[in-house]
C-alpha cells in the first residue's frame, strides 16, 4: 500500500517535471547535440537564420494560440496564409497597386476568412475542428482558382497573353529580406508581435476575457461577458495573423507561391502545443508558442545541417506534435481527476 | 437484525481530505421498500454509488444474501442484481434505440449472439412492460420520443428483465407529475410483491410515508437511525434529518425594509417560467422554494437574462429593464450565484484572485492593463471578510472545499456593489460550517439594504432565512407565505401541487 502510494507520488512528480521542463530540457539537448556535431550550428549567423526561418510559422501559431485560448481551434490558418500570399503578390505584379494597398488588402482577406469561420462556429454551431477544416479546403480552392494554379512572379507570362506589368518593389521586399539593427526585419516583426500578443493575453482586460471565455464559457456569460462576440474576435485575430504571415512570406521569397502555407499548418499547431506546457503554464500562451516554434525551428535547422532529406522532416514535426500532445493530455487528465 | 437481505456495514469513503462516509450502515430486507433520507450532503448518494459500483469503499463490508461481496464496477453491481434508476434518466437511455432495445440493452451487450432477433426482442420487452402495467408504451418507438415518466419505466423494465434483486430509486418522483408518481408507486408495490428490495431516495416525505416500509436517515456521512414507518411520524423524521435544532443558526431580521427594489410583472419564458409576478424590497430576503424541477433555477436565469423572458416586465426601482444578456442584468445591479458553481459560477482552474475580479474587470484595470496588485488586495479583502480558508490568493479554486468555493462565487460580486442578489441553492454540497457562514452573509447583505432572492429546495433553510416565502410548483408561484404563516408542512403541500381546503 505504502509502496504503491510512493510509486504514484514519484510518477506524479515525474509527470509534473516533464510537463514543466520537458520542452526546455528537449531544447537544451538538441542544442548540445547539434553543437557537438557541427561547428556551423552554434553561431550568431545560424541563430539569426533560425529566428528568421521561424518568423512566419510563429505568426501563424500566434493566431492559432488566440483561437485555442477561447476554447476553439483554427485549422484554416495555412490556407489563409496561402491566399494572402497570392493576393499580395498579385496586387503588386498584376495590378501594380501602391504599397499600402498591398499590405492592407491581404489583411482584410484574413479578416473575411476569420468572419466566415466565426459564422460557421458561433452562429451555425459547427464544431470548430470541422468548421475550420472545411474553411481550409474552401480557401485553398479559392487561392488556386484565383491564380489559375500558377505562382506569381515578376513579369510572369499571363494566360490571357502578354506578361504581367508589375514587379515587386524594393520597399516591399525589404519587409522580408532587409535587416535592421543586426537582425532581419521579419525577426523584428515576429518579436514585436509576440510581445504584443503576450501583453494582450496576460496583462490586459481583453486577455482576461479571452482566457475566461475559453476556461468556462457558461461562467463567463453569467459574469456578463458576451462570449459569442469574444469568439468572433478570436477567429478574426487568427485570420489577421495568418494573412500577415502570408504577406511576410511573399516579401521573403519575392514571389507569390501557391500552397505556401499548407506545410506550415502542422508546424504552427505543434508550436502552440509545445508552448502549452512550457514552465507549467498549462494553457495556450504567446511566449510558449514562440518557444515552441523555436524548438521546432532549431530541430529542423539541425537536421538540415545533418543533411537529412527535407521530405523526412514531416516525420520529425509529427513526432514533436505527438509528444507535446501526449504530455499536455496526460497532465490534463491528472489535473481534472483532482476535481 | 436476523439475516438481512443486503447489509452495508461500517462503510468509509473519503475523497482527498474530505470524508464523505464515516462508518455508514444500511440494511435492506427482501421485498421491502426502504427509504434513504438525509439533507443534501448527508452521504446518501455516495453510499448508493458505493452500492452500485461507481465508487469502491475505502473500508467496510457489503453482504448480499449472507455472502460478502466486492462491487468493483457498475458491471459487477449489475451482475449481482443491483440496479439503479437515476434521477437523470437520460444518462441511462440510448435515445436513438427503440424502447425494446433499451430495455434489453444489458443482455444485448452481454449476449453472445451476433444477430439479434427483433421479434424476440420486442416480445420480451412487451412482457417486461406488462409486468409493470405499462403495456401502452410501444416497444418499437425510439426512446427519445418518450416522456420522462415513460423513460423511467423503461429503466425499471430493464432492471426487471435482468432479474434485479435490488433496485435503487434516486429521487424518481422529482420530475414526475402527481399522476405519474401514483403510477410509479403501484409499480414499486408490484416489485415489492415480487421480492425485489427497493431503496427509495426522496425529498418528499408524504410519499415516503405512503410507500415505504422502513426509513433510514443519514447525516454527515453516517447512520442517524432506522425507523419503522408505522411507528414513526414526519416530525420525528424531520428532526432526525436536521439533527439538533437547526433554526438557531439563522440570524433574524432586525432592520426595517426600504422601498420596493425589484418588481416582476407577469414574466414568462420557456416552459418552466410561467406568468410570474412578485416583488422584493430593499433589505428583504425573499425565499423562493419548490421541489427539484419546479422552475426555480429557470426563474433565476430568466431574471438574470441568461434565458431572456418572452413576456412581462422586470423593474428595478421603478425603471423597466431590457434584459437580453446577463451583462444587462449586471449593469442594472443584479448578481447571480448560480446553482452549479463549478460549471456556471467559477473558473475552477484559475486563481482565487482571478475569479474574484472577473465580474468587474474595469475596476481592476487602468485603461486596458490589469492592475494585479489591486486584484490581490481585493482577493485578500474577501478572504478576510467571508472567512475563506485558503493559503494564498493565487490558489486555484480546485484546491478549495465546496463551501469556500461558494464563498468566492458570492464574494466576487461585492466589487460591483450590486443591489439585488440572486442565490440559487447556495448551500448545495457545502459543509455545515460554511452553510452557517453563508446564511450570515445573506443576512448581512440584507442589513446593508440589498435585496436578496434565495432559491432553495430545502424547506427548513427557506423557513429559517426568509422574510417572505414564495412557493413554486410547475413553473408558477402558487403561494406566498409570510414568515409567521409558513410551516414545513404547508410549504411541502403547496410545493407538491396540493391546496389547502
Amino acid at each position: 500500500m505504502q509502496a504503491e502510494v510512493r510509486k504514484n507520488k514519484l510518477q506524479e512528480r515525474g509527470i509534473n517535471f516533464l510537463f514543466k521542463f520537458g520542452a526546455i530540457a528537449l531544447l537544451i539537448c538538441i542544442i548540445i547535440y547539434f553543437s557537438s556535431i557541427s561547428d556551423a550550428f552554434f553561431t550568431y549567423a545560424n541563430f539569426t537564420d533560425i529566428l528568421r526561418s521561424i518568423s512566419i510559422v510563429t505568426l501563424l501559431a500566434l493566431g492559432v494560440t488566440f483561437t485555442l485560448v477561447v476554447g476553439g481551434f483554427d485549422l484554416s490558418v495555412g490556407s489563409t496564409m496561402s491566399l494572402s500570399t497570392v493576393v499580395s503578390a498579385s496586387l503588386m505584379v498584376w495590378y501594380e497597386m501602391p504599397l499600402w494597398l498591398v499590405l492592407i488588402v491581404p489583411i482584410l482577406v484574413g479578416v473575411l476568412v476569420g468572419l466566415f469561420n466565426s459564422f460557421l462556429i458561433v452562429i451555425i454551431g459547427i464544431p470548430d475542428l470541422l468548421a475550420t477544416l472545411s474553411t481550409m479546403y474552401i480557401v485553398a480552392g479559392f487561392h488556386r482558382t484565383y491564380t489559375e494554379g500558377y505562382s506569381i512572379y515578376n513579369n510572369m507570362p499571363l494566360t490571357s497573353g502578354g506578361t504581367a506589368p508589375g514587379q515587386f518593389s524594393e520597399a516591399f521586399l525589404w519587409i522580408g529580406q532587409g535587416r535592421l539593427l543586426g537582425l532581419p526585419v521579419p525577426v523584428w516583426i515576429m518579436l514585436i508581435l509576440v510581445v504584443v500578443a503576450y501583453i494582450v493575453l496576460n496583462h490586459t482586460r481583453w486577455g482576461r476575457i479571452l482566457y475566461m471565455t475559453g476556461g468556462n464559457e457558461e461562467a463567463a456569460t453569467l459574469s456578463g461577458v458576451n462570449t459569442r462576440k469574444v469568439k468572433f474576435i478570436a477567429y478574426i485575430i487568427s485570420g489577421i495573423f495568418a494573412s500577415l504571415a502570408g504577406v511576410l512570406f511573399t516579401a521573403r521569397v519575392g514571389s507569390g507561391q501557391i500552397d505556401a502555407g499548407t506545410p506550415l499548418l502542422m508546424e504552427a499547431v505543434a508550436a502552440v502545443f509545445v508552448g502549452y506546457s512550457v514552465l507549467g503554464i498549462g494553457k495556450p500562451n504567446a511566449l510558449g508558442t514562440f518557444f515552441g516554434a523555436a524548438v521546432i525551428g532549431i530541430l529542423l535547422n539541425g537536421l538540415t545541417i545533418l543533411n537529412l532529406p527535407y521530405y523526412a522532416f514531416d516525420i520529425i514535426k509529427g513526432t514533436v506534435l505527438v509528444l507535446a500532445l501526449a504530455v499536455t493530455y496526460v497532465y490534463a487528465k491528472k489535473r481534472f481527476s483532482r476535481t | 437484525m436476523p439475516n438481512p437481505f443486503l447489509s452495508m456495514k461500517d462503510i468509509d469513503k473519503s475523497f482527498g481530505k474530505v470524508s464523505a462516509l464515516k462508518k455508514a450502515e444500511f440494511h435492506l430486507k427482501k421485498g421491502e421498500v426502504h427509504a434513504l433520507l438525509g439533507v443534501n450532503g448527508a452521504g446518501k448518494s455516495t453510499l448508493m454509488k458505493v452500492l452500485s459500483g461507481v465508487y469502491e469503499q475505502d473500508s467496510g463490508e457489503i453482504l448480499l444474501e449472507g455472502e460478502k461481496i466486492r462491487i468493483r464496477s457498475p458491471k459487477v453491481a449489475k451482475d449481482l442484481g443491483i440496479y439503479c434508476v437515476y434521477q437523470e434518466v437520460d444518462t441511462a437511455i440510448v435515445s436513438e434505440l427503440s424502447v425494446a432495445e433499451n430495455i434489453l440493452l444489458d443482455s444485448i451487450v452481454a449476449g453472445t449472439n451476433i444477430f439479434i432477433s427483433k421479434k424476440q426482442l420486442n416480445s420480451e420487452a412487451r412482457n417486461a412492460l406488462k409486468q409493470l402495467q405499462a403495456e401502452d408504451i410501444p416497444v418499437e418507438k425510439p426512446a427519445f420520443m418518450l416522456s420522462l415518466a415513460e423513460k423511467q419505466l423503461v429503466l425499471i423494465a430493464r432492471a426487471l428483465v435482468s432479474s434485479a434483486k435490488v433496485i435503487i430509486f434516486d429521487e424518481p418522483t422529482a420530475p414526475l407529475s402527481l399522476h405519474e408518481s401514483t403510477k410509479l408507486f403501484s409499480v414499486v408495490k408490484k416489485l415489492k410483491a415480487n421480492g425485489v428490495g427497493c431503496i427509495f431516495i426522496s425529498h418528499r416525505l408524504p410519499e415516503v410515508f405512503e410507500i415505504c416500509d422502513r426509513i433510514t436517515v443519514m447525516g454527515e456521512g453516517t447512520l442517524v437511525g432506522t425507523y419503522d414507518t408505522a411507528q414513526t411520524n414526519q416530525e420525528e423524521i424531520i428532526e432526525a434529518m436536521l439533527g439538533t435544532s437547526y433554526s438557531k443558526d439563522f440570524p433574524v431580521r432586525t432592520h426595517a425594509l426600504g422601498k420596493i427594489l425589484l418588481r416582476v410583472k407577469e414574466v414568462s419564458g420557456g416552459e418552466k417560467v410561467r406568468n410570474i409576478s412578485f416583488h422584493v424590497s430593499e433589505g428583504e430576503i425573499v425565499g423562493v422554494v419548490g421541489l427539484v424541477g419546479a422552475g426555480k433555477t429557470e426563474l433565476a436565469k430568466t431574471l438574470f437574462g441568461y434565458s431572456p423572458h418572452t413576456d412581462g416586465t422586470i423593474e428595478i426601482l421603478g425603471n423597466t429593464l431590457k434584459i437580453k444578456h446577463p451583462k444587462d442584468a449586471i449593469k442594472a445591479g443584479m448578481a447571480l450565484i448560480p446553482e452549479e458553481r463549478r460549471k456556471e459560477g467559477l473558473f475552477v482552474h484559475e486563481a482565487l484572485q482571478t475569479n474574484a475580479s472577473f465580474p468587474n474587470l474595469q475596476k481592476f484595470s487602468r485603461f486596458l492593463f490589469m492592475n494585479k496588485r489591486k486584484e490581490k488586495s481585493f482577493a485578500k479583502e474577501i478572504i478576510d471578510r467571508l472567512h475563506i480558508k485558503t493559503s494564498s490568493t493565487d490558489t486555484p479554486l480546485i484546491y478549495l472545499s465546496g463551501g469556500n468555493q461558494q464563498k468566492v462565487a458570492i464574494g466576487k460580486w461585492t466589487s460591483l456593489d450590486s443591489s439585488l442578489y440572486l442565490f440559487d441553492e447556495p448551500t448545495k454540497g457545502v459543509d455545515i460550517g460554511a452553510k452557517i457562514d453563508i446564511y450570515r452573509l445573506v443576512r448581512e447583505f440584507a442589513e446593508k439594504g440589498k435585496g436578496c432572492l434565495y432559491f432553495s429546495s430545502e424547506i427548513h433553510e427557506i423557513l429559517g432565512i426568509s422574510d417572505r416565502i414564495l412557493v413554486m410548483y410547475d413553473g408558477q408561484i402558487v403561494k406566498e407565505l409570510s414568515r409567521e404563516e409558513a410551516t414545513q408542512e404547508r410549504i411541502l403541500l403547496y410545493a407538491s401541487g396540493g391546496k389547502e381546503k
